[in-house]
């Protein structure tokens, strides 16, 4: 097991450098600091004097990769690849393009992110696999067929819309709940009520189909037969076995994406604006602020690693006849 | 005739598609489930809607030059008296009065605060409060009668159709059904046009422009997303999946390794970070692309071109992992035995055994690209702002709830359209999946029957 571990882990390696060399080649190579200086300053009269500040501020004005005049050593460091890209790996993310610590940052904004990622798939697990266990109860009924059309006509609506009018009917018609804004402490959650709400509707039509052909699955299997042979009813049937052994499925597809909480929802954060990671990444796409869209690249990659690891991990916890080799 | 890139692509893509298509007709294993989903009702009416839409994405991607060398297409022809007619700001659907109120200066010199009349919209009535709703019911009855007498004539041409395999085949529950559903959208389409001479049917946005106008080009956009895409997709899909899983050893190691590489990226980053790079790209060459329009044209292609980058692996580990099961059985090893070569393997054992997968995988995919589309636009990495979308819609009517009285029209018109395109989109994929997916209960019973 510990060995697998360390073999997984050191696979991810090569992983996060091809990441590592693929951002650098679309954000320094594709377009020069050049380009970026000038974009930021704006298009026209810009000076070179002033592209050169700029770089120099921003730390850009050193080569891509190898920096000749220098000595030793530091002809490797003084280089924009190992100063701005190899230092992604130390988690060291360096200052953002308008000078911010993106570090300090990240771990701020991550908190607001995970107090909204967290309970909308906690709550949006509970009510699809309740949902998803009536519908295979009910089974080759009406009520199979309704919950089917309701599920694809769900499905059909663009997220934005549940938004706009989650907001609109819930925050200002009924004024239930404040329309968007966060607060400290514990004071966040009546601000967090309508964002999880909303993701948890409108994850429901594929979450539901999702989790009804993995039921449909089990419940046809001999065990299950067997389980109603020997007198169980068929809430006791879907209950017992058919919970648990979906459960395998279900823990490992929720174990991949539970490291990518931490990035939060991109459209959810900017519609409520909660200062969560993910509108942190919209500001920083609006405001062309590449040092940060670099740094959260990195970091999806690496949250994305572990979440893979972490599946592969929770097979061998909830399912004994997986062996890791 | 000017032939954007995304138009040749377009060309190309109906092209292959008819091909594709003809191809498939002809093969013998795969009769049965086009039958499958030809009875079915739903699948044929999803159809018919699809249908609809891609031809009014097609007369949209029929581009020329118009008399002040303005570059239109079919559909801006086909629309020109809601083109042509823009208001000062919103309007309501069917409104003849501005949204807001202004000082208005009468005949004798003096003003008035109130809302002005429309340029365009009801402009032929003499007074309004009393004509309009009498106006509006007797047009739109009118067009409504003519569009569905059209549709009975042609209901009645096939009643009467004497030949005797046509009458079986226009008595099928699918058939009925698509002549239900042509009838409506027939019908109602023509309404919406003749109406749209008069009035603006679904309103006009901020700057005037009409609504429902707005909403028919995003239709192109939309189609665009989900149809180019595909085409970027598959090639890379079904030659690394493909390869991965026949030659196994060191050229898995590497398609694995790059698409779990690409797949580790959060897509919508990606997406994000190469969009940037176009638009330094296109800022500091300015001269290659002076016209907006081309402007446009090439973000939209270029979107689709790292959607396709992002969406690839998905179907690719699909097909991996099917060439796998595929290459250990025993028509494939008696196929080597003989000596035939990998390459007329992969291509004559292999590749027709896996296409129900690109084929379930494709029509799945495009309503979620439709989709993504919108919420691209709406963090402004999609398609250029001026380029008509859904997107764009809702990114500028999102604000428009908060006034009072509701701006409710721009938002609305994007929603049906594009419900009404994923809805159809969503239930023709379940049929297709149903029909074509060996694994599905049903197949086998009809294979019995």
């Amino acid at each position: 097991m510990i060995t697998y571990i360390i073999r997984r882990l050191l696979y991810a390696v090569p992983l996060l450098v091809a990441v590592n060399v693929l951002t650098f080649v679309l954000f320094f190579v594709v377009n020069s600091p050049d380009d970026m200086a000038r974009m930021q300053l704006g298009q026209k009269h810009v000076t070179e004097q002033a592209i050169q500040n700029w770089k120099h501020q921003h730390g850009y004005d050193l080569p891509l990769l190898w920096n000749d005049p220098q000595a030793g050593a530091q002809k490797l460091t003084e280089t924009i690849f190992y100063q701005k890209s190899a230092k992604l790996f130390l988690f060291d993310f360096g200052i953002s393009d308008s000078g911010r610590n993106i570090g300090s940052d990240i771990r701020q904004r991550m908190w607001p992110s995970l107090a909204l990622a967290l309970p909308s798939l906690l709550v949006g697990l509970l009510v699809n696999i309740t949902l998803a266990l009536l519908v295979v109860f009910f089974r080759e009924t009406y009520v199979e067929l309704g919950a089917g059309v309701i599920c694809v006509t769900l499905m059909s609506i663009s997220p934005l819309f549940y938004i706009i009018g989650g907001q609109f009917f819930i925050g200002k018609l009924l004024n239930l709940v404040p329309i968007s804004g966060f607060g400290d402490g514990f004071d966040a959650w009546r601000f967090l009520l309508l964002p999880v709400a909303i993701s948890v509707v409108a994850g429901i039509g594929s979450g539901v189909r999702w989790y009804r052909t993995l039921f449909l699955e089990e419940v046809e299997k001999d065990y299950v037969r067997t389980a109603r042979a020997k007198g169980l009813s068929e809430t006791q049937a879907l209950f017992k076995h058919v919970l648990q052994n979906a459960m395998i499925p279900i823990l490992t597809g929720v174990v991949v994406v539970l490291p990518l909480l931490f990035m939060g929802s991109l459209i959810m954060e900017s519609f409520f604006s909660i200062p969560g990671l993910g509108s942190y990444t919209i500001d920083a796409i609006n405001r062309q602020d590449f040092a940060i869209v670099r740094s959260m690249v990195f970091l999806g990659s690496v949250l994305y690693i572990v979440g893979l690891l972490l599946t592969d991990i929770s097979y061998t916890l909830v399912d004994p006849r997986v062996r890791l080799n | 005739m000017v032939v954007l890139w995304t138009d040749a692509l377009i060309y190309l893509l109906v092209a292959t598609g008819t091909v594709m298509i003809w191809s498939l007709s002809r093969q013998r294993a795969l009769r049965r489930p086009l039958r499958q989903l030809a009875r079915n009702p739903i699948a044929m009416v999803s159809l018919t809607v699809l249908v609809c839409f891609a031809l009014l994405g097609l007369a949209d991607s029929i581009h020329f030059r118009d008399d002040g060398n303005n570059v239109i297409s079919l559909l801006d022809v086909a629309c020109h008296a809601m083109r042509d007619s823009t208001e000062k700001t919103y309007s309501a659907p069917f409104a003849t009065h501005l949204y807001a109120r202004e000082t208005i200066i009468l005949a004798d010199g003096s003003t008035r605060w109130d809302f002005p009349r429309l340029q365009h919209g009801g402009a032929h009535l003499t007074d309004p409060e009393s004509q309009w709703a009498g106006d509006v019911f007797y047009k739109s009855l009118g067009a409504f009668l003519r569009g569905a007498g059209l549709m009975a004539m042609i209901g009645f041409l096939a009643w009467a159709d004497g030949h005797e395999q046509r009458r079986r085949f226009l008595r099928s529950p699918s058939a009925k059904a698509v002549f239900a559903c042509l009838c409506i959208i027939v019908s109602v389409t023509y309404t919406l046009f003749a109406l749209s001479a008069h009035y603006h049917v679904l309103g006009t946005d901020k700057v005037g422009e009409d609504v429902f106008y707005q909403a028919l080009k995003s239709i192109r956009t939309g189609l665009v997303i989900g149809l180019l895409t595909t085409l970027v997709m598959l090639p890379l899909a079904i030659v690394f999946g493909i390869m991965a899983g026949f030659f196994k050893g060191w050229v898995d190691d590497i398609i694995q390794f790059i698409y779990t590489t690409l797949n580790s990226i959060p897509s919508v980053l990606l997406i994000a970070a190469s969009i940037l790079m176009v638009q330094v790209y296109m800022a500091n060459h300015p001269d290659d692309f002076d016209n907006v329009l081309v402007r446009a044209d090439i973000r939209l292609l270029f979107l689709c071109l790292i959607l396709g980058v992002t969406s690839w692996t998905g179907l690719c580990r699909l097909l991996r992992a099917e060439t796998l099961k595929l290459r250990e059985m025993e028509y494939v090893q008696a196929a080597q035995a003989l000596g035939v070569t990998p390459a007329t393997t992969l291509f004559r054992h292999i590749l027709p055994n896996v296409m129900h997968i690109v084929l379930i995988s494709v029509v799945l995919d495009f309503s979620s690209l439709v989709l993504a589309e919108a919420v691209l636009s709406y963090i402004n990495i999609g398609v250029d702002p001026t380029t008509y979308s859904w997107g764009n819609m809702i990114n500028s009517a999102r604000l428009e709830m908060a006034r009072e009285p509701v701006v409710w029209w721009s938002l609305t018109a994007a929603f049906v359209f594009m419900f009404a395109l994923v809805l159809a989109a969503n239930l023709f994929a379940d049929a297709v999946r149903d029909a074509f997916d060996p694994r599905r209960a049903d197949n086998t019973a009809n294979i019995a029957r």
